[in-house]
């Protein structure tokens, strides 16, 4: 207010003559401005992302038909399903492995372009992107091919080594193997961009003082690259786990869950049980139990990009 | 560096060039080995799509090369003989809307709530980054429910209702970050010299964020490209599919799968997130880590 009356003298001073000026000056208020511009954002957060959440809450209470109130129903008989146990745990395992390796190859990879004179940087970092660009959907279909149990071109290359044909689908445990193997090598070119940009943020002169104190590689590493970089290392791995704990696409096309139920994470199972056997309610319960794993670290994440606004400005 | 050559004089300096070419060896060396990592699925997605139906159903030739001769057939076949360009052009449709909408929301939203207050505004700055971190498969039954309300399900202007929940939160985010860097100076000039702040925002903010909102438009692009749970939850007939449900699910329902004309479908398919990549990079890297280094 005090500064549109600052600003703009003369007009406010003509619009208070005018009848249901009021009105008009509420309308021109930079306030109300500012509020209208953010309308349509409030409207899409609100009428899809916050009601949808807490809805879902509600849909998790009724029953199949949704005519019913069944409190916590749906979750007990998901506790007490030893299937829904084995989706937990199956969700921890793929989450944690994959964001590990993801983590772990964009470290090695991100020193390893670094380390590159600046001029073949570039081509380099374009080449190991193109897993994250291509739609995962879509390079799923082509690892699944990769895995197909009479054409898989891997087993080709084991055979032509003398190995055994690997049932990379078909058994079980080699089929949590190849999920978290397309998702490492869809994710860990992420990580190769993030910490690449960070470490052109450490400072140079740090690495040249280090070097005039006789340290190592590894010690420069230790001691400069990781405490400058701990921030941005702690954003991406929680952020990558909030995306890797909802990772649908690669479990779905690849295994739809099977063998056995083995392979099935919180998204496909709720799908499977919530749109395929049209169980909303149920289907609804099995996501929200993603819900705590990603309030957690949506905290850190936050308290973590705060920190690093306040370095910067 | 001149220090360390003055305290190992002549022979240090020597190995240390002789360390320095060694690090650049196994550098050059790693990262092939990860490139091949991360290259084979795409390599081997083009060969088989080169090849003829025969070659790929048959175990006698080596499958990562095309032995038999190079052929189109698959292309021809994808393009002539299924619903590929129904779901080409649904997803093109679909994408469209959703930039335009995406981009349009979140300037404005990210222009007033990088500049002007109003009450609530530095809550909802950091509610938008946390609705970012739900994710669409905790979103999708509920939503299931409402585009039923809508009457929507299985049309694919039930895509351009709710892919904005996947765009709007980062580019808004973004956005924000773009804007806060243009230093006050500029706004208060344009104030002085009587500009109001839609004349502001078109006259000032938009051309000097240009590189954020090519950033962000690129990432609303691949992302409402690429979006998977929502179609196959939301969409089941051919007609309305878009290309990512519908290469996967639609094209394998033949008798025998039709791998050579499947891996032609997924590279058509990633093609064009693929050539905007190729060509804006930059812009591209941008976007990605703007939402950790910004704001």
């Amino acid at each position: 207010m005090v500064d549109i009356v600052r600003r703009y003298p003369g007009q406010l001073a003509k619009s208070a003559f005018q009848p249901r000026a009021g009105m008009r000056q509420f309308v021109r208020r930079r306030s109300t401005i500012a509020f209208l511009m953010c309308l349509p954002l409030i409207v899409i957060v609100a009428g899809l992302i916050i009601y949808p959440a807490f809805y879902s809450i509600f849909l998790a209470t009724l029953n199949k038909a949704q005519t019913r109130f069944v409190g916590l129903g749906n979750f007990s008989y998901l506790l007490s399903r030893d299937t829904f146990w084995m989706v937990i745990q199956q969700s921890a395992i793929f989450a944690l492995t994959a964001v590990f390796f993801k983590a772990l190859i964009g470290l090695v990879t991100a020193h390893l372009v670094n380390n590159l004179p600046s001029k073949g940087q570039r081509k380099w970092r374009g080449m190991l992107l193109v897993p994250w660009v291509i739609p995962l959907a879509l390079s799923t279909l082509g690892w699944w091919w990769l895995f197909d149990p009479t054409h898989s071109a891997f087993n080709w290359l084991i055979r032509g080594f003398g190995g055994t044909d690997i049932p990379w689908l078909s058994d079980p445990y080699w089929a949590r193997f190849s999920v978290i193997l397309v998702n490492v090598w869809y994710g860990a070119p992420f990580f190769l961009i993030m910490y690449l940009a960070a470490l052109k943020s450490v400072p140079e002169q740090l690495y040249e003082a280090a070097q005039i104190d006789g340290a190592n590689a590894w010690q420069r590493f230790l001691h400069i690259t990781l405490p400058m970089m701990r921030n941005i290392i702690a954003i991406t791995v929680l952020f990558s786990l909030i995306v890797t704990f909802a990772n649908f696409d690669i479990v779905q096309i690849m295994t739809a869950g099977g063998p056995r139920n083995m392979t099935h994470v919180f998204a496909t199972y709720a799908f499977l049980l919530g749109i395929r056997s049209g169980d909303l309610p149920l289907g609804a319960a099995v996501s929200l139990f993603m819900f705590p794993i990603l309030a957690v670290s949506a905290v850190f994440i936050l308290r973590g990009v705060r920190k690093r606004g306040r370095e910067i400005g | 560096m001149i220090a360390a050559v003055a305290e190992y004089p002549r022979a240090g300096g020597a190995s240390l060039k002789r360390n320095r070419r060694w690090a650049l060896f196994t550098s050059y060396f790693f990262l092939i080995l990860f490139a091949i990592f991360f290259l084979t699925p795409p390599y081997y997605m083009i060969v088989t799509s080169l090849k003829s139906d025969a070659e790929v159903a048959h175990l006698a030739t080596n499958p990562w090369i095309i032995a038999n001769g190079l052929t189109l057939e698959q292309y021809r076949l994808l393009f002539r003989e299924t619903d590929f360009l129904i779901y080409f052009k649904n997803t093109v449709i679909v994408t469209l809307c959703v930039v335009a909408i995406t981009m349009v929301v979140s300037v404005l939203a990210a222009f007033s709530l990088s500049r002007m207050r109003f009450w609530g505004s530095g809550i909802l700055a950091t509610g938008i980054f946390l609705t970012y971190l739900i994710p669409d498969t905790l979103l999708f039954i509920p939503l299931f429910q409402i585009v039923r309300g809508f009457g929507l399900l299985n049309s694919y202007w039930s895509m351009v209702l709710v892919y904005p929940t996947l765009t709007v939160p980062f580019c808004t985010w973004i956005m924000i970050g773009y804007f806060q860097s243009i230093p006050k100076e500029l706004d208060e000039a344009a104030l002085i010299d009587g500009a109001g702040h839609m004349q502001m925002l078109f006259k000032i903010f938009i051309p000097v964020a240009l590189p954020g909102i090519i950033a962000a438009t690129i990432f609303a692009f691949t992302v409402s490209w690429a979006a998977f749970v929502y179609p196959i939850a939301f969409l089941f007939s051919a007609d309305q599919q878009v290309l990512t449900v519908g290469t996967v699910t639609s094209l394998i329902k033949a008798d025998v799968y039709k791998w050579g004309m499947l891996m032609a479908g997924a590279l058509v398919a990633a093609a064009p997130p693929l050539i905007v990549y190729a060509f804006l990079m930059d812009y591209y890297i941008a976007g990605l880590t703007a939402g950790a280094t910004k704001g």
